[in-house]
């Protein structure tokens, strides 16, 4: 048996009934992390040492009998954006490339007090801005169905650990999709929580407003054992909110008798892959098929969503990212005067697609142009919530694509940033909104990609998202499939 | 031409809580630089603020203090700019919906009472220090930054373009200093910086009612830097319009040293802050109760105070003039005032004696326990030390906060009256100074006072005076 393919749920049962150890697990891991991230490129920073010294932690207080948690003993991977003390926190830029940060995230704190060994930090979009994970400034994370191709982003190397048994469970950031996007190309599940539900506080911050710590699992029940870990109320985050969790990962069974489910109707978008639609529709019929009553709904302000995501995103950024000027941390250039020196740590420190959004939320929040831009995108914001909030009077749980296509090549779509941000086209509005939203995989292309479907619940319905991604992993035989990694059996040697 | 002189001040107050605006570091003054601080005072990614409720409570105090009216909803800004010593690059800031809108403050100018308006007063965070090599900010080799001041809060009070001189905004700025610290929201030390004060300053041709091109001054840092930076910036501005030039909007800084105001090279001109409602804070939402609670608390502002005193105690305008400005003064007198009730006697102490020891001796009234001062009228009152005496020790009882009646005891400073301990020291006197003595027998009352003052310096003072001269009169 290897102990790197089994579910988080399955290696916390094995490690209460001390049928192995922690270190034991830590080891499979890492071992499958040597064999597979020189090809994927998932990591940015490995931590064996620190892992293996909290499996061993672990194992000592088990062996004392302390009382620990459920989780304790079981590894997590987590994405570079997430603060993490004494601890390398890069972001994928050179800005940050020795960045160490002081402290740990609210997020982090929760999963070293259960005891859960941190496998390293993984790649990203440099900043969590992009949807390939090819913006990280140190290299891109390959997708393990066909290598040529990208894991989405920007929680790529999340995605991609989870996906090849690298990490069990993996935490990943979502601004318009970060986490969606990728658990989708990848087939993995990934939840976005409701806006607030976890702590953002550690969380480097891309669009304050948009940001959201979530979760990337093999399965929904994974998914509501981290959940149960990392959301909740948190003091150091004002936008967090204040209301009592549920208990995740009990009773995920669906009731399929009384759930009414949303087929969205995509408006006019470009570049929907059929397959995509197809893999969708037969979605659908399943959950009528097992009695859900479907019906189709439209949003149809969030045409314009991709637009308002598009200025406001980028606002906050173009502020969120003004205090890396080389004064208290992180990389710093030289210059005749302070502006030099500013100028010349932001140009050499950011890469091109960071300086695009800060290009342009600077330009949108710029006297003269504010009410035109950023202010009118706020009003679209507002009236996609309406949207939502008609939406969800008729219907408790919204079905649509989590991409609009099967990952897609390296390099296609680098060129043009507009064609990358219609990658995320499908996630944008609900983050817009503010409410959860998960990808859980639907199924596969022709050519044996991944394809996600995209679940949408009210607010704080994070339960209900995973109860229904439960519902299509019992319909799947087996529940969760893995990629084959050929190109790695040959003796691992393949290059790629 | 005539010109009008109008000038619009903006004061930053820092409020006196014991931690930052966003975080718990503390907000002391003058410890080591950079040892007040956290991750979210030095804005590092992924740190975030959360309000204290203590710093919303004082700027509400202020507001009220000022009649200006608070919101029930206000919201929070990021002002954006790069600064090395501001670690967001944002100000966490108030923009179009300030905390307060609107008050006034009454002050006594030269031409009379008169209120002046304020347009708003809002809630911001503290920038740090910087600390530059050499002599200015102009030129300097390098600079150091301290971040112990990041994040400390920090009120924004803005006025109308109401005030006409820098005479006028000295007064001002003092009435409202004194209105602050009666409410307790800052220590407002100008020379610690926790009271700083930026004029905008324009001219117009008397009579019109269009505002001219202004130019705003700043590092004016103290009262009387504000009264003469204004001062020189009326005049540069009266000669640059009467030669027929125009005035440039620009920013300037107060040169302390050469008394002039200096432009500042390419800092300002249209400064685009960017503006934005910050998204890692709330709205503020405050409960009607929460201000009306507030506003019942508010202690007794200076004008009040000043009438009070005058019908409590019968005391002269000036007096109450003074026992106000100096907030501390009046406490020891209102607390004197309890236990001794001849005012006039009281505070014609306080405002000579005491107010001259205080200043010698570089003390504040609240070192000297009042009932002490008391304890020393009545002392004197009962007849049993003399006034030489009693000021004698006043000035110890400021420098040691000793109790006057066990000095008297254990110095035997008593008053010496009686015919048995006086009348051998007079004798003594008639029979060494026989001239002085003939002197006071052909009429001249001068020569009374020389003996008396004999025995006076023979006791230490503390002969009895009356009883001298009588004897004395008696005896020649």
């Amino acid at each position: 048996m290897r102990l790197y393919e089994q579910t988080a749920a399955d290696l916390s049962r094995m490690l209460q009934s001390r049928e192995v150890s922690s270190v034991e697990v830590v080891r499979s891991f890492l071992e499958r992390i040597n064999e597979v991230d020189p090809h994927l490129k998932a990591f940015i920073t490995q931590t064996p040492v620190m892992a293996l010294d909290s499996g061993g932690e672990i194992d000592a207080r088990r062996m004392r009998g302390e009382t620990i948690h459920p989780l304790a003993g079981v590894p997590v991977a987590v994405k570079d954006n997430i603060s993490t003390m004494d601890l390398r926190t890069t972001c994928a830029s050179r800005i940050l490339e020795n960045y160490i940060p002081p402290f740990d995230a609210t997020v982090i704190s929760a999963i070293k007090k259960a005891g859960m060994p941190i496998l390293g930090k993984t790649n990203l979009d440099e900043f969590a801005m992009g949807s390939s994970t090819e913006n990280s400034a140190f290299y891109p994370t390959r997708n393990p169905w066909d290598p040529e191709r990208v894991p989405g982003g920007s929680s790529g190397g999340s995605a991609v650990a989870v996906a090849t048994g690298m990490a069990p469970l993996a935490l990943g950031s979502d601004t318009g999709g970060s986490i969606r996007q990728p658990a989708s190309l990848c087939g993995v599940t990934g939840l976005r929580p409701t806006y607030g539900r976890v702590s953002r506080y550690g969380l480097v911050a891309f669009a304050s407003s948009l940001d959201q710590i979530g979760t990337v699992s093999t399965t929904a029940l994974d998914g509501a054992l981290l959940m149960s870990l990392v959301a909740g109320y948190d003091p150091l985050d004002s936008t967090s909110l204040p209301d009592q969790i549920p208990d995740y990962s009990t009773g995920l069974e669906l009731d399929l008798k009384n759930l009414r489910v949303g087929l969205i109707r995509y408006g006019r978008v470009e570049g929907f892959d059929p397959q995509v639609t197809e893999t969708v529709t037969q979605a659908a019929s399943l959950l009528e098929e097992h009695g859900a009553e479907v019906g189709e709904v439209s949003l149809p302000l969030t045409d314009y969503g991709l637009s308002a995501y598009y200025l406001i995103a980028p606002s906050e950024a173009s502020s969120n990212l003004g205090r890396y000027d080389g004064v208290r941390y992180g990389f710093c250039s030289d210059g005749d005067s302070v502006e030099a020196m500013f100028s010349r740590t932001r140009g050499e420190g950011f890469g091109p697609e960071v300086k695009r959004r800060i290009m342009i939320g600077t330009y949108a929040l710029s006297a003269g142009y504010y009410d035109a831009y950023y202010l009118k995108a706020m009003k679209v914001r507002t009236l996609i919530r309406r949207d939502y909030e008609q939406a969800f009077k008729k219907f408790d749980l919204l079905l649509g694509a989590a991409s609009p296509t099967p990952a897609f090549k390296l390099g296609e779509k680098t060129e043009d940033p507009l064609q990358m941000y219609l990658s995320d086209v499908c996630n944008i509005t609900d983050s817009l909104a503010g409410v959860p939203s998960l990808a859980v995989p639907g199924g596969f292309s022709s050519s044996g990609l991944p394809i996600g479907l995209q679940l949408t619940a009210r607010p704080l319905q994070e339960k209900l998202l995973l109860k229904a991604a439960r519902f299509f992993e019992e319909q799947r035989q087996p529940a969760f499939l893995r990629p084959r990694l050929e190109y790695l059996e040959g003796g691992g040697s393949n290059e790629i | 031409m005539k010109y009008e002189v109008v000038i619009g001040l903006e004061i930053h107050v820092e409020l006196l809580t014991a931690s930052k605006l966003f975080c718990g570091c503390s907000t002391a003054f003058g410890d080591e630089p950079n040892s007040n601080c956290c991750p979210v005072c030095l804005g590092l990614p992924g740190s975030l603020p959360v309000f204290n409720r203590r710093a919303i409570e004082l700027a509400v105090t202020a507001a009220l203090a000022l009649n200006s009216e608070v919101q029930l909803t206000s919201r929070f800004d990021r002002k954006n700019y790069f600064y090395p010593d501001l670690p967001k690059a944002y100000q966490v800031s108030q923009y179009d919906r300030p905390l307060a809108r609107g008050g006034s403050l009454e002050v006594e100018f030269n031409g009379g009472r008169r209120g002046v308006g304020l347009e708003r007063v809002h809630l911001e965070e503290e920038a740090g220090k910087l600390i530059h090599a050499g002599d200015s900010i102009i030129g300097a080799g390098y600079s150091l930054v301290d971040y112990n001041r990041a994040g400390i809060p920090l009120l924004e009070i803005v006025t109308a373009p109401e005030l006409h001189s820098g005479r006028e905004a000295r007064l001002f700025l003092e009435d409202l200093r004194t209105v602050l610290l009666y409410s307790g929201v800052s220590d407002c030390k100008m020379e610690e910086g926790s009271l700083r004060c930026d004029a905008n300053i324009s001219l117009r041709p008397e009579g019109s009612s269009e505002l001219g091109t202004k130019a705003e001054v700043k590092n004016m840092n103290s009262f009387r830097s504000v009264e003469l930076a204004l001062d020189y910036e009326v005049k540069r501005q009266e000669q640059v319009l009467s030669g027929g030039g125009s005035v440039v909007q620009e920013t300037c800084h107060w040169d302390e040293e050469k008394k002039q105001t200096i432009a500042l090279r390419g800092k300002e001109g249209s400064s685009d802050y960017r503006y934005f409602p910050e998204p890692d804070l709330l709205p503020l939402v405050l409960e009607s109760d929460f201000i009306q609670n507030l506003g019942r608390s508010l202690p007794e502002l200076p004008a009040a105070r000043q009438n009070r005193l005058r019908d409590q105690y019968g005391l002269e305008r000036e007096e109450a003039f003074l026992l106000t400005a100096n907030r501390e003064l009046g406490d020891f007198f209102e607390e004197a005032a309890g236990e001794y009730n001849d005012y006039r006697t009281l505070v014609n102490w306080i405002q000579g004696d005491l107010l001259y020891q205080l200043r010698e001796s570089g003390k504040q009234a609240e070192d000297l326990e009042p009932t002490l001062l008391v304890k020393l009228l009545r002392l004197l009152d009962e007849g049993s030390i003399n006034r030489p005496v009693a000021k004698e020790l006043l000035a110890e009882m400021v420098q040691t906060g000793a109790d006057p009646k066990k000095l008297v005891r254990e110095r035997g400073l008593e008053r010496i009256s009686g015919l048995e301990s006086l009348l051998p020291l007079v004798e003594q006197v008639i029979a060494e100074n026989p001239e002085a003595v003939e002197n006071y027998r052909r009429g001249k009352e001068k020569a009374l006072a020389f003996l008396v003052g004999k025995v006076m310096a023979m006791t230490k003072g503390r002969a009895d005076p009356a009883e001298l001269n009588r004897l004395f009169k008696e005896k020649i």
